[in-house]
Order: structure tokens, then sequence, then C-alpha cells
């Protein structure tokens, strides 16, 4: 089932991480087993890294702390390898980090050879984006990464049932645009051609970090961006090359947009007003941040719709 | 976020036993104003199954006429399961599968309304002043069906009676697989317009995507045309100019298609 929200401000900055919070909140009974966030600050000159180094059902044995802060090291030494300046790295718990660093040449490498250090996955990496998702619902990913004051222009978050995959951060959403710089998707329904996209995207060098159908989706729109087409044309190719059934978010640096197949198969109701678009599964999730009487609607089937903050 | 909203919602949090039933030891709230034979009722902060439970105690227990449901708040499953004659007023819009289940009530809801809106509805009506989701009406049985705006996709599926009248456009698939009943579409409709229906007529005032499998256009006669102003009459809506009238083909009729009842008849 899944539940999946988005918010961008126009003009403006939002408390999004409180936003988001809220939505996925009021959505819980959508999909109990993860939680992920793209939150977008304030865009600045140095990248932001949001990497895990572990598990979070990883067996928690003996030397299992010790383990880790050599990858950690091990992760600040490449970056350093590569050229990058780090300006610095934090904990933002057992094993998830956030690291900003100066870095003026291509992500593909640098993110290829961070995830060469064992247990290492890049879940974001850009200049104001930055992706959090762990295992529980909204509030307790909220708590643990302190999502509550996180302010910036937009947002997409998802709550997972797992479905095709298994329960674990390598399969919750949102997924990063590998290599691709602050781009993020959500998903919700399933997609068919899978298999087939996977084998095709994966021979043009991409690489993929779990099982799940909707990372495909990601690494598909990253490619078309890279290829120098529009977020709206990409997402407009994306209805006639992707099978199965899908609601999905995706983010850039200034934008948002919303993607539906062409059976309208999955829910999203659309919110918007001068100064915001707010979109979930469930008008719930919009009302969580909305203390009043709103006009709705759903978009129909094969509708492209793109905002820009 | 406006902090009162997370007090709402943290006031509301649901139960569940073992086997996953929703507040199993749940009681009527008794929280509505009851002033004669109507009463209000708000929801703002009660849970779906206490607004559901005040609901019945009121119509059932006391034998209220008229119910008006402050904050509903886009909740999903409310004013479910009534099998009585009543009115209901919701001031503010649904979540999925607002009404379903319903067998004599006459609701007016002001908002709007998520997926499966009155689905499986027996008799009695339902009017939406604003939009509703997918599934609109699946397999209403009769009643009408009073949508003002604008409807998702696969409206109707599954429908076996009654009269679904949607004041905007409609999406894909619109009385997918219908089996009896009338739905009137004032604006236009998607692609795959009366899909595998088996029976019943859909009138569309807009333009048509495509027709679906074996959907064909009829001749409008005397009496579709009296239905249609006998309808807006009643809703006091406006009535494009024109209809079309969409009807099965029969192409694929090769199968038992009488209910129960009728196969005694005739055998």
């Amino acid at each position: 089932m899944c539940g999946i929200a988005g918010v961008i401000h126009k003009g403006r900055d939002g408390d999004v991480g409180a936003e988001m919070t809220s939505m996925l909140q009021a959505m819980k009974h959508r999909g109990p087993d993860s939680t992920g966030y793209a939150l977008y600050g304030q865009p600045s000159d140095l990248l932001v890294m949001r990497f895990k180094l572990a598990n979070p059902n990883e067996t928690n044995d003996f030397d299992f702390d010790e383990r880790l802060e050599a990858s950690r090291r091990e992760v600040e030494e490449r970056l350093n390898k590569i050229g990058a300046t780090i300006d610095r790295m934090d904990g933002e718990s057992q094993y998830a980090y956030r690291a900003t660093f100066r870095y003026d040449g291509d992500l593909k490498p640098l993110t290829d050879y961070v995830e060469g250090v064992p247990g290492a996955e890049v879940l974001s990496l850009g200049h104001s984006l930055e992706i959090i998702k762990d295992l529980g619902d909204a509030e307790t990913v909220s708590e643990q990464y302190r999502l509550g004051g996180f302010r910036g222009t937009h947002t997409i978050g998802h709550v997972r049932m797992a479905t095709e995959s298994d329960v674990d951060i390598a399969g919750a959403h949102p997924y990063w645009a590998y290599p691709f710089s602050d781009v993020a998707v959500v998903h919700n329904g399933q997609l068919t051609n899978y298999h087939q996209w996977r084998r095709r995207l994966e021979r043009n060098g991409h690489r993929f970090q779990s099982e799940c159908d909707s990372e495909i989706i990601a690494v598909y729109i990253a490619e078309r961006l890279s290829d120098g087409l529009s977020l709206e044309t990409a997402m407009k190719q994306s209805l006639h090359d992707l099978d199965g059934v899908f609601t999905y978010l995706v983010v850039t640096e200034d934008s948002l947009g919303v993607a539906k197949d062409e059976m309208a198969a999955k829910p999203l109701v659309l919110y918007e007003n001068d100064e915001m678009v707010a979109l979930a599964s469930e008008e719930m999730a919009i009302r969580a941040i909305i203390n009043h009487e709103i006009d709705t609607y759903d978009p129909y089937e094969s509708e492209v719709l793109v905002w820009t903050r | 976020m406006d902090t009162m909203t997370r007090a709402q919602n943290s006031r509301r949090t649901t139960t569940y036993d073992v086997r996953g039933l929703a507040e199993p030891d749940a009681v009527a709230p008794k929280t509505a104003k009851v002033t004669g034979d109507t009463a209000e009722l708000d929801a703002a902060d009660l849970t779906t199954r206490q607004i559901n439970l005040e609901l019945r105690r009121l119509i059932y227990g006391e034998g209220i006429d008229e119910v008006t449901l402050l904050n509903p708040g886009a909740r999903h499953s409310l004013a479910v399961g009534l099998l009585i004659r009543c009115r209901i007023r919701i001031e503010g819009s649904l979540g999925y599968f607002g009404c379903g289940l319903i067998d004599g009530p006459e609701i007016h809801i002001t908002g709007r309304v998520g997926w499966s809106v009155a689905e499986n509805m027996m008799a009695g009506v339902v009017v939406i002043d604003k939009n509703a989701g997918s599934l609109t009406g699946a397999a209403l049985r009769g009643g009408d069906l009073v949508i003002r705006g604008q409807v998702g996709a696969r409206t109707g599926i599954d429908q076996k009676g009654g009269t679904i009248i949607v004041g905007g456009t409609a999406g894909s698939n619109t009385g997918f697989m219908m089996q009896r009943g009338r739905q009137i579409i004032c604006g236009d409709v998607g692609h795959g317009l009366g899909d595998s229906m088996y029976d019943g007529a859909i009138y569309v005032g807009g333009e048509v995507a495509s027709l679906g499998v074996d959907c064909v256009e009829a001749e409008m006669g005397p009496e579709d045309g009296e239905l249609i102003d006998r309808k807006f009459g009643i809703y006091d809506m406006d009535r494009p100019d024109s209809f079309r009238k969409f009807v099965c083909g029969k192409k694929l009729w090769n199968y038992d298609n009488l209910e129960p009842h009728e196969r005694k008849l005739v055998l």
C-alpha cells in the first residue's frame, strides 16, 4: 500500500521537517515498516552527503561500534583522497552520518568510491537535498534524526508497507537519483517491467542498492535529466516506459513533480493555494498540517504536474 | 506546524486489539448536542469508531431525524452501514469509503470525498458539493449519488442500480463493468467509457475521450430526456443542452446475466 506526501512552498521557507512528520504520521496506517524524508534546506556551495554504514537490523555484536568507526574513517580518507575538502562529518544515529564538503568533480566516481567501503550506502548527495530514512513511524524517525527544526522550501516523504523487497533502509524510500545531485523520488505502487529496466540501466553504468522496484524510477529520471531533458519531459516519457501501477513524486533542487499511471490506480490528493502545494495519498495527511476545511482534487490518469518553488 | 493540530492528532490515537481490530472496546461518547429531533456532533476530538458509534446511537437509539456532523477532518469510513431513513449533513470533507453500505439515509456533504464514496449503497441519497475521488459509487445498488464537482477514475465500477450524477468531468474507465443503473455526466469523460459494461446507460454531456470494449452509442429517447430533466430538477443543477447516451453493445453477452431471483422466474 505505502503512503506518499509532498509539500512545496512558493517563494519562501517553511517548517518542512515538522510538516512532513505530521503528514506521514497521519498516514502511518498505510505503511508502518519504514519512514523516509527528502528535505531541501538552503542551497549552499558545500555538498551535503547523507550515508549509512550498517543496517538497523544487523547484529549488534561486540566490535560493531569499532567496525563502524573504522568504516567512517575510511569514508573520510576516501573523500580526502578523491579531492574533497571535508567541512564536517557528524553521526546522526548509530549507523547513519551526515557529511558536508567542498568538491568540484564528478559525483559518480566519488559515490562509487565511498560505497566501496564495507556496508556503506550513500543515501543522498547534493547542495540542498538531504534524505533521511529508517525503520519505524514518522515520529520515531523524526525524533531519532532531530528533523523537527528542519526549515526548507520543499520536501517529499514516504511511509512504507514492504511488498516487493526487504524491510531495511536499502528498501526504504525516498531514493536518491544516483549519481545526479539533488534529485529524489518516492513511489506508491508496483512496477512490472522492473528487471528489464534494471538490466538496461545497469548496462549504462548505474548502480542499484536494493531489490526495490521503486529505485528504478529514481535512476530512470536521473538518466533522462543527465541527457538534458526537462523534469516534465522525463516524467512524461516515464508514463510510456514504466509498466505497472504507480503514483510517484520527484523533487529536484527547485521543483516538485507528480506523475500518475494511465489507470490512475494509486490515489493522490492535491491541494494548492497561493503559498504552497501539498499532495498526499490521503487527504487526512494534508489536513494534518492545515487546520481548516480545504478544496482538494485527485489528478487524473497519465497526468504529470510540476511546480517550482 | 500548528501545535493544536498535533494535540488533536495525539488525542485521537486509535488502539487495536491483537487481531488488529480498531478500538474493540469503544463506546458512543454521547457528546452530541441534541435539540428536539435534531442533533449536532463535533467530531474534532473523536476517533472514527467513536463518530460512527455516536451516529448510530443518535439515529437508532434516540430516534433523531437529522444529524449535523462537524469537523470530519477527511477521515475514512464515516457514516457507514446506516440502514434506516434519516438525514445527515456533513460539514467538511471525507476520506475513503465514506457513506458506504447504507440503506435509506439522505446525506449531504459540503466538502470533498475520497475514493469509494457510497460504495454498495442500497437506497437513499448522497449529495457531494465538491469533488470526489476514484471508484465513486462502486457497486451501487440503488438510490441517487450526486457529485457537483469532478470525479476520478472508474466511477460506478460494477454499478448494479441507482443513479450517479456528476456535475463536472469524469476520469478513465467510467462505468467499468457496470451492470444496471444510470450515470449522468455533464462534463468530459476520460478513456475507456463503459468498458466491459453489461447493461445500464451512461449519459454524457461533454466530450468522450474513447469508448471501452463493447460500449456503443445509442439514440436518446424521450424517456431519457425526461429522466435527466427530473433528476436535475430535484438537485437544482444546470444541465448541458444535449446529452449522448452510451449502452452495452452486447457483443460479449454469452453468459447467464440474470439475478438469482430472476433465474427462478425463467425456469
